[in-house]
């Protein structure tokens, strides 16, 4: 059984201009989303780099 | 009035609209970015020392940062040029999309970030010299060479040219002869370069006051001056495939296109390349100018034969070709 389908000649009801996403928000949250990116990445590159240098010794330590 | 209107209208330091993740990217020019990426990269490479990948990807990716630090720095101060010249005037900062001091805070903070994050990672050689280009390109060139003498980038160019030594730095730990022999066919390529740019859109740098050469000293000189630089230039590029770093490869690359750069120079002497203006062609993002077509053309195959030559020396090194000194019967 298939869906019945919608009247082609009836257009899009425009999004009101209260409801479109503020142009400077979306910007934030992109500039956000970059930096918390760029942090995590940089984090774990400092982590492996340390274990990278450290090599062998990262487990010879008194336990 | 007039005065009042342009202080409102005008994106000066302001924020004429929100600046975007990709603003900050673009404030790190990209494209400089990735030549400095692939001849630091083969830099590091062309060392054929021991070193962990990881550690060799930190070391391309400090490099990058560095360079990108030294470009947003590049920015903050020159917004006011940058404002004046077509090619420049939609950069985020002159266009107010990102405040100066927002740029000039990123070019430190990402500066310091490079240079300790080379040192505590890979080895404080690189990071010494990487420290050096940044402050060559932001201070020396950016603050100082670029407003005062025509030779601007002919000595600025020492800091595009660095990043091969910072490469081979990162991996081997010194820096030898033929590490500087790189940096010194990127820093005979660029007057040739950019002065082939020059000639075609030297009204920008005149109208924003930048004393390029053609602004300086003329079309006819600055043609003739490509020349004489194309002529040292070109057999720069062949000396590796003596100095035990190239191989025929490399020696066949390097012959075919430097006598290929040296017919263009030719041409851009013979030509009137700068001379006077094509009014038809007014308002477009260059100054299409009489014979500029030589000059474009000899701009254009510069990129393609310093990527050309440095990427068969990359393959070389990958690959574990042997140097064309390693050919000759009784060779090294």
């Amino acid at each position: 059984m298939s869906e019945p389908e919608a009247p082609r000649d009836v257009a899009p009801a425009e999004t009101p201009a209260q409801d479109r996403p503020d142009p400077r928000f979306q910007a934030r949250r992109g500039r956000n989303i970059a930096l918390a990116v760029g942090l995590i990445v940089f984090a774990v590159l400092v982590f492996l780099v340390t274990v990278v240098r450290l090599g062998a010794n990262v487990l010879d330590r008194p336990l | 009035m007039a005065t009042m209107t342009s202080a409102i209208t005008a994106p000066t330091d302001a924020q004429a609209s929100p600046a975007r993740w990709q603003d900050y990217v673009q404030l790190l020019k990209p494209r400089v970015m990735s030549l400095v990426v692939f001849t630091g990269a083969t830099g590091l490479i062309c060392a054929k020392a021991p070193i962990h990948p990881l550690l060799g990807a930190v070391a391309v990716l400090c490099i990058a940062v560095g360079a990108g630090a030294s470009g947003a720095l590049n920015m903050w101060y020159d917004a006011d040029i940058d404002a004046q010249m077509r090619r420049t005037r939609g950069r985020p900062v002159p266009a107010g999309r990102i405040k100066g001091a927002e740029a000039l805070s990123m070019g430190v903070i990402l500066s310091l970030l490079s240079v300790m994050f080379m040192g505590v990672a890979v080895n404080w050689l690189a990071a010494g010299l990487l420290a050096f280009t940044i402050f060559f390109y932001a201070v020396v060139y950016t603050m100082w060479l670029k407003r005062w003498t025509a030779q601007n980038i002919v000595i600025g160019g020492l800091a595009g040219a660095l990043p091969p030594v910072i490469g081979w730095a990162a991996a081997a730990g010194e820096a030898p002869l033929n590490a500087w022999l790189l940096c010194a066919i990127i820093f005979m390529w660029t007057p040739p370069h950019f002065w082939a740019l020059a000639l075609y859109s030297s009204e920008d740098y005149e109208k924003a006051g930048v004393p390029m050469m053609p602004v300086v000293a003329g079309a006819a000189s600055t043609r003739r001056q490509i020349f004489i630089y194309s002529l040292l230039f070109v057999p720069i590029c062949l000396l590796p495939a003596f100095t035990g770093l190239g191989g025929l490869p490399y020696l066949a690359v390097s012959g075919a296109g430097g006598l290929v750069f040296l017919i263009l120079a030719w041409r851009v002497m013979r030509s009137r390349a700068g001379d006077s203006a094509d009014p038809r062609l007014d308002g477009r993002l260059y100054d299409v100018r009489a014979g500029a077509r030589d000059a474009r053309n000899l701009f254009a195959f510069s990129i393609l034969y310093l990527t050309l030559i440095f990427a068969t020396l990359l393959v070389e090194a990958s690959l574990g070709l042997p140097t064309f000194l390693n050919l000759i019967p009784g060779g090294v």
